[in-house]
């Protein structure tokens, strides 16, 4: 649906043919370009049309006019800017021997309540000792989900009393706190609305009474412009010190991050990556910035091959492969490190330099179904099968079928995939490591490409779904 | 407070979107720039500035007036209620979405709705994953005098469903709503439960769900295309309601939607209460939209 950046300067500069240098209008071009895939990505118009000023002072500088490859150069440009302008993380602020209060809050929906387990979760596995609260009397259950979370995740939680108003519950909170020599109290606040003036003074009675040691505004990912409005709101009436970016495991592209950066000027400090409790990382501004011009989360991808990836079948595997000797073994082993990784078609738009090929990655036929029925087609088959895929003739073919619960197309077609992905293999071996990384490095051709092909849980990715991308 | 009243008390708090009137450089890229910080996207906002442009009868029309127009002609299409076919019972109403965008809260509203027309109403707590969110229901079934549906925690939600809609067909119940567990649409593995959700309720009823309901956060930016087009896409979305709109944010990505997509925006929430929940008109959106007269 969008077009990337990256896309967007090469057809500024293809158009401007080899000139080789950065010409006026070719900046002027590229600042349009980089406005309109800023907007796309939902950084909000006043941010934008500062950073396009930032951005026009260091285009127009010697060092492009000088650069070889002017659209590269100006991507890098644009990243960089991106990444200074996010800002660093920083660790939270906690002081030792007393009761730390975090105070979350937000707009409803926004994810404070599951974010707030999952900073409690991750305090507790730091050493600290930690207690929650939630001071939402307002949705229904709000509490009882507190609760819930503790009591699934070994979470102290302050208990309930019906019909407590948030300003007792907090004191009653802080007392606990005191009483059992708690690290860190996090306080979990009702989603408001940034210009209900009677929730916002709800909330800064709570900060006054609580004197917090963080108070953190928690945000979805997906929001659109008014996140600037929402952030320096709460920034006025409450103060804040941190941002908590949630939902960055969608598919948005995470300019509010931008916007609420620059509008509350306080760190990001942590994304939350999915539903579960540990789902919460350190922010970095790199992978934000990535996502921000859809040049695919390095980070992201490596991180999670790191996490899910057994690693000793992973190099077993590749170590099978780089000695040229693949078989239908193999083949299993690699769909299933790829199944775990989740899905298929999200996982490779996280490649670098696919991104632009994500059309083609929808339209093709890869997802986690199709690699489910190659893998029913594979255990159909006896071990003597498995080791020499030659032997697979017509009446086997038809008996593998009626196993899988497929057609005989169906195997014809798992077959294919073997013989290419073996043909591949063979060729690798033939480049050695070398020139497997220049390959590699041909096919993504964008900054982090390097950094991902050193690491070795990426042996464990299908070269041939990788490499369909391409086409 | 009426829910206009509302929207515009929301967004009086921000500087007053747009002010210009005659047609001229600065005043279109005001307008241009009033869209896309409502959220309009720029595909749809430099759509709406070629219509204005070629639309314009005369000099001396105001632009305020002309944009108006062209904004309201887009969304008249699309603002149709959800009306419930007295011939299916119960008519079933399945409502989706990704997380934090308001689906129980909307549910306890249209229950409250329907109800009021002296409907016999059941739901179902067909979000079995989030904690908390079976007793959200309940707590709103109780409130509206509904009958709620519910599993074990982690329980199958399409059973569940299944089991539900068995039990309101017996009861003679007018509407059945059914809530799901908040579900990023990138996320392949929970879209095809939701995808066994409605094959488990056509299996019971061939002929539902007789609706399914898209529950979008007025907040959302861009992504709410890629939301609707993939929920579109694995469950037939039949139509939008708009949540959230009683803050700052103008949830102007509708005009966006209204372009794509030919769906119908069945309703819109503009607070937390009960009845805050109303049929949607383009000339009061777009009146928002454009900051008030």
């Amino acid at each position: 649906m969008f077009n990337t950046l990256a896309q967007k300067l090469s057809a500024v500069f293809d158009k401007l043919a080899n000139r080789g240098i950065l010409t006026e209008s070719a900046v002027d071009e590229s600042l349009r370009a980089i406005k309109v895939a800023l907007l796309e990505a939902d950084v909000a118009l006043p941010v934008v049309k500062t950073f396009i000023q930032n951005m026009r002072d260091q285009v127009v500088g010697e060092k492009v006019v000088k650069a070889v490859s002017p659209s590269q150069m100006v991507v890098k440009l644009v990243h960089d800017e991106l990444v200074k302008t996010l800002g660093d993380s920083r660790a939270l602020n906690l002081a030792p021997r007393r009761q730390n209060v975090i105070l979350m809050l937000g707009l409803q929906g926004s994810g404070k309540t599951t974010t707030s387990a999952k900073l409690a979760l991750r305090l507790q596995k730091s050493g600290a000792k930690v207690l929650l609260a939630s001071l939402d009397t307002y949705r229904p259950a709000a509490q009882q989900q507190l609760a819930e979370l503790g009591a699934q995740n070994g979470l102290a939680v302050l208990p309930i009393v019906k019909g407590e108003k948030p300003l007792d519950i907090a004191r009653r909170a802080l007392d606990e706190a005191k009483l059992t020599a708690a690290d860190a109290l996090i306080l979990d606040t009702a989603g408001r609305l940034h210009i209900d003036a009677e929730m916002m003074a709800e909330l800064a009675e709570i900060k006054r009474l609580s004197d917090p040691a963080e108070s953190l505004l928690v945000a979805d990912a997906m929001m659109g412009q008014d996140a600037v409005t929402t952030a320096r709101t709460f920034a006025d009436a409450i103060g804040l010190t941190g941002i908590i970016l949630t939902r960055v495991d969608g598919d948005a592209r995470g300019g509010a991050a931008l916007s609420m950066r620059a509008q509350a000027g306080v760190p990001l400090l942590f994304l939350g990556v999915g539903e579960k409790a540990d789902a919460l990382e350190a922010f970095d501004a790199k992978r934000i910035a990535g996502r921000i011009l859809g040049m695919g989360d390095v980070v992201g991808l490596v991180e999670t091959a790191i996490e899910k990836v057994n690693q000793d079948e992973a190099r077993k595997t590749a170590e099978r492969m780089m000695s040229g000797r693949f078989d239908l073994n193999d083949l299993l082993s690699q769909m299933r490190q790829i199944n775990k990784l989740g899905d298929v078609k999200g996982l490779m738009k996280m490649i670098p330099g696919i991104a632009k090929f994500s059309d083609q990655i929808d339209k093709a036929d890869i997802s986690n179904k199709t690699l489910r029925r190659q893998e029913a087609v594979i255990l159909s088959m006896t071990p003597r099968e498995r080791r020499n895929p030659d032997i697979i003739k017509a009446s086997r073919k038809l008996r593998i079928a009626a196993g899988a619960g497929v057609s005989v197309n169906d195997v014809n077609r798992l077959l294919k995939h073997y013989e290419q992905t073996a043909a591949m293999m063979k060729q690798f071996k033939k480049m050695g490591p070398a020139g497997m990384m220049s390959l590699m490095k041909k096919m993504g051709g964008m900054p982090g490409m390097d950094s991902l092909m050193n690491n070795d849980a990426l042996a464990s990715l299908n070269p041939e779904l990788t490499l369909k991308g391409k086409k | 407070m009426s829910w206009l009243d509302k929207l515009k008390s929301g967004l009086k708090k921000t500087a007053g979107l747009f002010t210009a009137r005659t047609f001229d450089a600065a005043s279109v890229e005001e307008l241009e720039e009033a869209l896309i910080r409502a959220d309009v996207g720029l595909t749809a906002t430099r759509r709406i500035m070629q219509d204005i442009q070629s639309k314009k009868s005369r000099e001396s029309d105001e632009i305020r007036a002309a944009v108006g127009r062209v904004l309201v002609e887009k969304m008249q299409p699309v603002a149709r209620p959800l009306t419930i076919d007295a011939a299916r019972k119960p008519y079933v109403i399945l409502v989706v979405g990704v997380n934090g965008v308001g689906k129980t809260t909307t549910i306890g509203k249209l229950a409250r709705q329907y109800r009021d027309q002296g409907l016999k109403v059941s739901l179902v707590a067909g979000d079995t994953f989030r904690a908390g969110a079976v007793e959200q229901l309940q707590l709103w079934g109780d409130k509206t005098g509904c009958r709620v549906h519910a599993g074990k925690p982690g329980a199958d939600a399409a059973g569940l469903v299944f089991d539900a809609l068995a039990a309101s067909r017996k009861a003679g119940d007018d509407v059945l709503l059914i809530d799901t567990a908040g579900r990023l649409h990138n996320r392949a593995d929970l879209m095809d439960e939701l995808k066994k959700i409605v094959r488990v309720i056509q299996k019971a009823d061939a002929s539902a769900p007789h609706a399914v309901e898209l529950v979008l956060d007025a907040t959302t930016g861009q992504n709410a295309l890629t939301q609707v087009k993939i929920f579109q896409e694995m469950v037939g979305v039949t139509g939008l309601i708009m949540t959230k709109l009683d803050g700052t944010a103008k949830g102007g990505i509708l005009v966006a939607l209204a372009d794509a997509y030919p769906l119908p925006i069945h309703a819109v929430g503009v607070g937390e209460q009960a009845d805050d929940l109303h049929a949607f008109t383009a000339a009061e959106y777009v009146d928002s939209l454009l900051g008030g007269a």
